[in-house]
């Protein structure tokens, strides 16, 4: 059916056309500047602040890299350790366990889960139930779950067992392992996850062909399946990675009110310094350093993958 | 005795007959195809006598032997996969050698095998390449590579040639014919492709829904098919079939096919037909060939029998080295080879003739062969 | 067949060739690990719903003996968070829900429409600007929260002015607005993310049929994307709420007090050192800040599944 309506002007024609053409463009543009404001300016903003002097509240007193340098010092402060020592260390300890065992076990569940079993419509489910949790309810839940006077310590005594001892959960040496398990306990699925899934894309006919050349499922395994398995390890690294240098909730809700510092991380640290120790340039120095980690690890790996997916 | 020997092969998955009694054997050097539309099981059967997938009865042997139970390894076989399987982590050295080494071969002999198949297939400057980094054409190379380096009694080809593009289809084709005249292996191919199997075979075996259809020399599969299906299935363009009466009103048989807008081309019966099965007006299906049917001059001087009719051409496509018209005859479509220098005009009428020497046929009730 | 459906379909069985022992083997981890996986929650319920005499005197993993519903009631409505002079978390349950709809309806929307222009009208240097909000989905809060708080307090007293002025103060330095505008902000990445790749591998014949039928860019987008991007959606909207209802950083940060969201009335609740701790009360809180991100789990795994292959592997 067609109108007749008065010819618009090729002005106009052609002033609509050129909106059209920006028209994709200006719908992008607020999501980009905010961004672009929200995320990459404020980060300026934050490695501005770290090289002043603001304490309660921000300053614009440039004092060069003193922060930079009393974090320094701080990192080899051993005895007594400081808590940017004891941030790093734990750190250290908390990342190295949380990624290899979320590794470990992500991979030994998708391979048990990849040998034809039954049943596994509701083992997966089971394994990834946790990722729904909040990083709260997570370490509440261990929380009570390792206490020792009511949870497992208590449980195994009932049971007979009364020289068990595992009360890591208050014991302020300890407790960043439990900070560990309950991490491992929450992310392990979403590693296994990613493993069934890059087990299941291996090529049906390269299974075949080993079966045919001799390997038993050991060999074929080693051989053959793991070393395919190198890109999602690397993806589930980057990812383990970015995750254990974020967390904060996870640490503060298992350890409640971190007796003495003992599982101070980073990311605990930057926020008792900014908002209860009122040094905001101590906290935004560290957050800075939180930044340039997590960039080391993303920025190269997000840069090989775009690059993967323009050839 | 034969290098491999299937016998009332049944395979079922729940209470679907995938495989439905297959009889086949295939003597040493020689070079088994296995065509037939998707789905009809010969990925399955090849799968079967690989040792990949389990039989629900019947017998394999490979050099006298029954393999029924025997693990892959074990069968003395060597596989090629359509998707190559090539070792996505291994060098091109690592993936010939793997199956040696799995089975216990010292450095030093897996070297020497290694070259000497690298030399065969022209692939020596590949060796320490990655699957990733060679070309399709490359890496089926390489997949023969790992079969041969094993020596098996037989090589199992499953549709090599499919993720080629044409014209390395055609090269590829031929180097594999060559592989097999020079080594005088034994090959059991898989393909759905009749040229391949046309070109390559020793023997053809047609497969339809788990049952075996014909077995025989790509002659005997093209000249004298067993029925309906493989005389469709195979040959390209595809073999014309008309519906016809039988006649016998004047002692012997002739083929009436009748042509609603035309008189009617009435053929004595082909010499290939069984006379004593042709009852007087029972229906038959005519079968002949695109290069059979020709204009009137240039019928094959050697045809002893031939019957001519006039038809008006609708559909002239030149293909190069041949011309192909399609005439309508009796309410289906004929298609006639003809020379490419032929002179014929859509809409104009024209005398064509059939070669009955190749005319055959068929029983439509049975769909075989008369 | 993508990598999500190849991890969210069961596959058809092949009998398997593995021993009578390795079976039993591979079954027993697997039933171990499910044990595993599952007694913290089962804890959890168990002791939301014992007295709590038998949860300081019993052991945890025992069957309640007198079971009551006393602690959820408590929880929801009674119970004593912080120095809040509110009593029980429905407040802040509420809270959450005010706060987490409208986010992920926004984020997901703006994220559609982000993600279309990205790959249906290619720009020069589309690739940079994908590659600029793909490394901000990874930034560590922490680096953006005392920037983010100076913003929200001009915001606030922006907001101040306005109502002084026009009567009206469009919600600015309401807490909960607040947190609309940073969860919005930050959630943008991912979901731009999403919709971005799931339009990579939509048939861009469509649009541009549809634009040779003369429609316009919305046109487009409402007509002929939208429609076809039922799955997407689902998987966006499940990931944002989880991760923004999950969230704690932010809502401790810039939502104290009353207007808190669930997860930080739930910390606050755990963590108070005064009195006696009723874990009993406080596993039911938990276990009620945990519900709605379960039962959205439960009734849409296999899109969580995918939304959580497409954050981390590119689809």
């Amino acid at each position: 059916m067609t109108t007749v309506t008065a010819a618009p002007t090729s002005a106009t024609v052609a002033m609509r056309a050129r909106l059209q053409d920006w028209l994709p463009r200006l719908v992008l543009a607020p999501s980009f500047l905010l961004v672009l404001v929200f995320v990459y300016g404020f980060n300026l903003w934050t490695v501005f602040l770290s090289f002043t002097g603001s304490k309660a509240f921000a300053s614009t007193r440039l004092i060069g890299w003193a922060n930079y340098e009393k974090l320094w010092n701080w990192t080899f402060e051993t005895d007594p350790p400081s808590n940017w020592y004891t941030a790093i260390v734990n750190m250290g300890l908390f990342g190295g366990l949380y990624i290899f065992f979320c590794l470990f076990l992500g991979l030994a569940l998708a391979i048990l889960l990849d040998q034809k079993i039954r049943g596994e419509g509701i083992l997966r489910p089971i394994y990834l139930y946790p990722l729904a949790l909040s990083f709260i309810v997570t370490g509440t839940a261990w929380k009570l779950f390792l206490d020792p006077r009511i949870g497992l310590e208590k449980a195994v005594h009932d049971w007979g067992w009364t020289s068990f001892h595992f009360d890591w959960v208050v014991n302020p040496r300890m407790m960043i392992y439990c900070v560990a398990i309950a991490g491992v306990w929450q992310t392990s699925g979403f590693v296994m996850a990613m493993f069934l899934a890059g087990l299941r894309g291996v090529d049906g006919e390269i299974l075949k062909a080993a079966q045919i050349d001799g390997a038993s499922p050991y060999q074929t395994y080693r051989r053959i399946v793991i070393p395919i398995m190198r890109p999602v390890f690397f993806s589930a690294l980057v990812v383990l990675a970015h995750m254990a240098i974020k967390s904060y909730d996870l640490v503060l809700s298992v350890t409640g009110k971190n007796p003495g510092g003992a599982a101070e991380l980073p990311s605990t640290f930057m926020y008792s310094y900014t908002f209860t120790r009122n040094q905001m340039a101590v906290g935004s120095t560290s957050a800075v350093i939180m930044l340039m980690t997590i960039a080391a690890i993303m920025v190269p790996y997000i840069y090989s993958e775009m690059r993967e997916k323009a050839r | 005795m034969a290098t491999l020997e299937i016998s009332s092969l049944r395979k079922r998955f729940g209470n679907l007959e995938i495989l439905k009694g297959i009889d086949i054997s295939l003597e040493k050097g020689g070079f088994l195809v296995l065509v037939g539309p998707s789905g009809c099981g010969k990925s399955t059967l090849l799968n079967t006598i690989a040792g990949l997938e389990s039989i629900s009865a019947g017998e394999i042997r490979i050099g006298g032997e029954i393999v029924n139970d025997l693990h892959p390894s074990k069968r003395d076989i060597a596989m090629v996969f359509q998707s190559y399987a090539l070792y996505p982590n291994m060098s091109v050295a690592e993936n010939i050698g793997f199956g040696m080494e799995m089975r216990g071969i010292a450095k030093p002999d897996r070297e020497k095998a290694i070259a000497s198949v690298a030399k065969t297939l022209q692939i020596e400057h590949l060796l320490t390449r990655r699957p990733s980094q060679l070309s399709g054409g490359q890496r089926q190379r390489v997949a023969m590579g790992r079969a041969l380096v094993r020596q098996p009694s037989v090589f199992l080809f499953d549709e090599p040639l499919s993720n080629l593009d044409a014209k390395l289809r055609v090269d590829m084709r031929i180097e594999i014919k060559r592989l097999h005249q020079q080594t005088g292996a034994t090959i059991v191919y898989v393909t759905h492709d009749q040229i391949e199997a046309m070109t390559l075979a020793t023997k053809i075996a047609v497969l339809k829904d788990g049952e075996l259809q014909q077995v025989g020399t790509p002659r005997e599969i093209y000249n004298a098919p067993s029925n309906l299906f493989v005389a469709d299935f195979m040959g390209s363009p595809s073999m014309n079939l008309l519906e016809g009466r039988v006649s016998r009103a004047d002692g012997a048989p002739k083929i009436v096919i009748e042509r609603g807008d035309n008189s009617p081309i009435v053929a004595s019966a082909p010499a290939s037909a069984d006379a004593s099965k042709l009852a007087d007006g029972a229906k038959v299906i005519f079968g002949i060939r695109p290069e059979a049917v020709s204009d009137s001059e240039s019928i094959d001087r050697n045809a002893k029998s031939a019957v001519k009719f006039e038809s008006k051409v609708d559909i002239v496509e030149p293909a190069g080295s041949d011309t192909f018209v399609v005439i309508h005859v009796a309410g289906k479509e004929l298609t006639a080879r003809m020379r490419a220098e032929t002179d014929i005009r859509i809409g104009e009428s024209h005398t064509f003739a059939f070669n009955l020497d190749k005319a055959l046929l068929f029983d439509p009730q049975t769909t075989r062969r008369i | 067949m993508s990598a999500a459906d190849l991890i969210t379909t069961t596959p058809t069985r092949e009998p398997s060739r593995h021993s009578l022992t390795t079976r039993v083997v591979i079954y027993g981890l697997l039933f171990l690990f499910a044990f595993v996986y599952l007694v913290p929650l089962v804890v959890m319920i168990m002791t939301s719903l014992k007295p709590l005499d038998e949860v300081t005197g019993g052991n945890m993993f025992a069957l309640p003996k007198h079971l009551t519903f006393d602690p959820w009631i408590r929880a929801w409505g009674e119970a004593r968070i912080g120095v809040s002079d509110t009593a029980g978390i429905a407040v802040y349950f509420w809270n959450s829900i005010k706060m987490v709809v409208p986010a992920v309806l926004i984020s997901t929307i703006l994220g559609a429409l982000n993600g279309f222009v990205l790959t249906k009208w290619r720009f020069p240097g589309h690739k940079l600007v994908f590659g600029m909000m793909l490394f901000a989905c990874f930034i560590p809060f922490q680096s953006v929260i005392i920037p983010m708080a100076v913003i929200l307090g001009w915001l606030g007293q922006f907001g101040v002015q306005l109502s002084d002025s026009i009567g009206f103060s469009f919600g600015l330095g309401n807490p909960t607005v607040n947190l609309v505008i940073v969860h919005v902000i930050y959630g943008l990445g991912f979901t731009t993310l999403f919709f971005r790749n799931y339009y990579e591998a939509f048939p861009t014949e469509l649009v541009k049929a549809a634009m040779i039928d003369g429609a316009s860019f919305f046109q487009i987008f409402r007509r002929v994307l939208l429609p076809n991007s039922t799955p997407i959606f689902i998987v966006t909207v499940i990931y944002q709420f989880t991760n923004i209802w999950n969230d704690f950083l932010f809502g401790s940060t810039y939502a104290a007090g009353d207007a808190s969201p669930m997860t930080v009335a739930l910390n606050n609740l755990v963590n108070t050192s005064t009195g006696i701790v009723e874990y009993n009360v406080n596993m039911a809180a938990a276990i009620i800040a945990a519900a709605p991100t379960l039962f959205v789990y439960i009734v849409g795994g296999r899109y969580f599944v995918r939304g959580l292959m497409a954050g981390a592997v590119k689809g």
